[in-house]
């Protein structure tokens, strides 16, 4: 019966223990409870394990697969890293958060059937929510709002598409789908705001960098993935995908080029890694999956290190912008370390895991033969580098000095920054442990001479165009405006303008008003005025002479002959 | 009393080796390509140098495009806060 325990309960109950214990008890249960549910996934055997009457259907809650497996193995394993870099700095309302978050991702994992994986993903909604406002900040209570509203919203069109697909096929079952009718586009729409995609990418930049330094670790982590793996058991090959992937990885870029905020450059990358993944969906092939499932798990770790590094950065120095960083390597020689693994990994060098996944995307799109597909990949692997794997350890890391000397990072951090960084060697070098578990079997050699020198020549030279274009990247104190425009200023500038006009349209008419009643008032008065010795009566009390008065009574039978007959 | 020097990584003998050793890395990774066949898909990818010059040449367009739309999308820090108190 145990092996029946959905994966996700293990994580449920550590969230709900995180809150209901203390001290000791409380840190055993954020290192445990992830290991549990590592084990727990995979316990789970390939094919439907648990069934649960509900309703006239019976719901799916554990359905296991490699890649349902692949992707809650690396959920366990950020839970548990995690856990590791916040336990001692986060609070126990956060921590329980992020775990009840965590296990809706694992819970979406193995969702057999569309109403258990929406239930989920409300879940992560939620809880994800409740990590963005543990930042604590106003601007985080803010951006949680703006993020609850975007994601409920979101929830709903995929719940609409849901009840239209069981409605037509009298099937609850996740199963692959093209979007090709109303309800498939909302399940698709659903899932695509879940990823970033546009036109609603906009949320991530917004809402993830005023998480505290361990949420934004978390956050960094699942949602956007589950999004991918919802994309790859749900609409693989469905081409529309490539051009999305591609305008997420292009916009990714740009916007983090723009950017001065830390953190926010790293949460724009997301954008940036996760176009990579729904480019390679779309192109469907079994090598595109792969290389789509084992990016998505190498990206993981490494953003989720990204996400490390800033955060102890913040945490030691209550600073996010490049403007105010600079020169920390001097005493904070671990985490900078770290960071550069972690940017190594991203720009996909050659020895790291980002090499060793990415490059299955590339390979997918050049076996089909879609070159612009392919060179756009290329271009944007060197801007990788360009805005991820430079910029964000350069500004940040080195540049100037900025005269701040932080201590190192508490032990604690230290670790999972430490974990996670030996991952993304780990992978690099032994990516057979990663490709082993992919959805489909692979025959594919990372490292070839010529595709090393390739790429080694894709990414110092994009180094060498980021150290001499670096007068045109100066770092300014600034935002760039994006969709979330239309929510945050143009709609509130419209509505405050529409206010404005009914209210001098209201002034106006009141004074149109009064001054019609005036009128009228001296015109009755002029009318019916009885008139004194001095001047003369009102038309209306005047007397008249009788050919006047014959005229006016002529001229009016006249005019009601004329009615009549008309 | 001799004044603290700055940390070895920053002193600009060691700036004016790394660009030299820079250099020297990036001339050999396309020198290689003269012994070693970089296998391509369109004929193209597969051209002496392409990967240097084609990740140079991507990477001066998105740094300009997106200096052109910094002068279009850029905006004070504070542009958003009255709207959000």
């Amino acid at each position: 019966m145990i092996d029946w325990f959905p994966p996700a309960g293990w994580l449920l109950l550590g969230g709900a223990l995180i809150a209901l214990t203390r001290s000791h008890v409380r840190s055993a249960v954020v290192l445990i409870a992830p290991l549990l549910t590592l084990w727990a996934v995979w316990q789970v055997p390939d094919g439907i394990v648990l069934t649960v009457p509900f309703l006239d259907y019976l719901l799916e809650p554990i359905e296991g697969s490699p890649v349902r497996r692949l992707f809650a193995t690396v959920f366990a394993i950020m839970a548990f890293a995690g856990g590791l870099y916040g336990y001692r700095q986060a609070s126990a309302r956060e921590l329980s958060a992020a775990f009840i978050y965590a296990a809706g991702a694992v819970g979406v994992c193995f969702a057999g059937d569309l109403i258990t994986l929406f239930l989920y993903w409300e879940l992560m909604a939620l809880f994800s929510t409740v990590v963005i406002w543990c930042g604590g900040t106003p601007a985080a209570r803010a951006a949680g709002i703006r993020y609850a509203v975007l994601h409920l919203l979101g929830g709903i069109i995929l719940k609409v598409g849901i009840e239209g697909v069981v409605v037509n096929t009298g099937s609850i079952d996740v199963q692959p789908m093209l979007a090709h009718n109303f309800e498939t586009w909302m399940i698709l729409a659903g899932i695509l705001i879940n990823a970033a995609a546009p036109p609603l990418s906009a949320w991530i930049a917004d809402a993830y960098p005023e998480a505290s330094p361990t949420g934004s670790v978390f956050l960094s982590a699942f949602t956007t993935k589950t999004a991918v793996l919802a994309l790859i058991l749900l609409f693989p090959g469905e081409q529309v995908l490539i051009w999305i992937g591609l305008y997420m990885i292009m916009y990714g870029i740009l916007y983090a080029l723009l950017e001065n905020d830390a953190r926010r450059i790293l949460a724009y990358s997301i954008v940036n890694q996760v176009g990579f993944m729904v480019c390679a969906v779309g192109i469907g092939t079994e090598l595109a999956l792969n290389g789509a499932a084992a990016h998505a798990f190498s990206h993981i770790i490494y953003k989720a290190l990204l996400f490390m590094t800033a955060g102890v950065v913040l945490y030691r120095t209550g600073r996010r912008k490049c403007t105010e960083l600079g020169g920390l390597f001097r005493t904070m020689p671990l985490t900078t370390l770290c960071c550069i693994i972690a940017a190594l990994s991203i720009s996909g060098f050659p020895l790291t895991s980002g090499f060793t996944t990415k490059t299955l995307i590339s390979q997918a799109a050049g076996m089909e033969a879609l070159m612009v597909v392919y060179l756009l990949l290329a271009a944007a692997s060197a801007g990788v580098f360009l805005h991820a794997g430079i910029k964000f350890p350069w500004f940040v890391f080195f540049q100037k000095d900025s005269g701040l000397r932080p201590a190192e990072a508490p032990w604690n951090m230290s670790a999972g920054m430490v974990l996670f960084a030996g991952l993304c060697i780990l992978l690099g070098i032994y990516p057979e442990l990663l490709y082993q578990h992919l959805p489909y079997p692979l025959h594919y050699e990372p490292y070839t001479a010529g595709k090393v020198i390739f790429y080694l020549q894709l990414l110092l030279f994009s180094g060498l165009a980021f150290f001499l274009f670096l007068p045109l990247m100066r770092r300014t104190e600034t935002i760039s405006l994006d969709v979330d425009w239309l929510w945050r200023a143009g709609l509130p500038r419209a509505w405050q303008a529409g206010e404005a006009a009914m209210a001098r349209l209201g002034a106006f008419a009141r004074t149109y008003r009064d001054s019609a009643r005036q009128r009228l008032i001296r015109t009755l008065r002029r009318l019916f005025a009885s008139g004194s010795a001095s001047t003369i009566p009102g038309p209306f009390l005047r007397s008249w002479p009788i050919g006047t008065t014959a005229l006016l009574i002529a001229t009016l039978l006249s005019a009601y002959v004329l009615v009549y007959f008309l | 009393m001799n004044a603290p020097q700055d940390h070895w990584l920053v002193r600009p003998m060691t700036i004016r080796r790394l660009w030299w050793g820079s250099g020297i890395v990036l001339a050999l990774t396309v020198a290689a390509q003269l012994f070693i066949d970089v296998k391509g898909y369109f004929g193209v990818d597969a051209g002496f140098g392409f990967g240097a010059w084609f990740g140079f040449a991507a990477c001066a367009a998105m740094v300009g495009i997106s200096k052109l739309l910094g002068w279009w999308l850029k905006r004070g820090e504070g542009y958003y806060e009255v709207g959000d108190d």
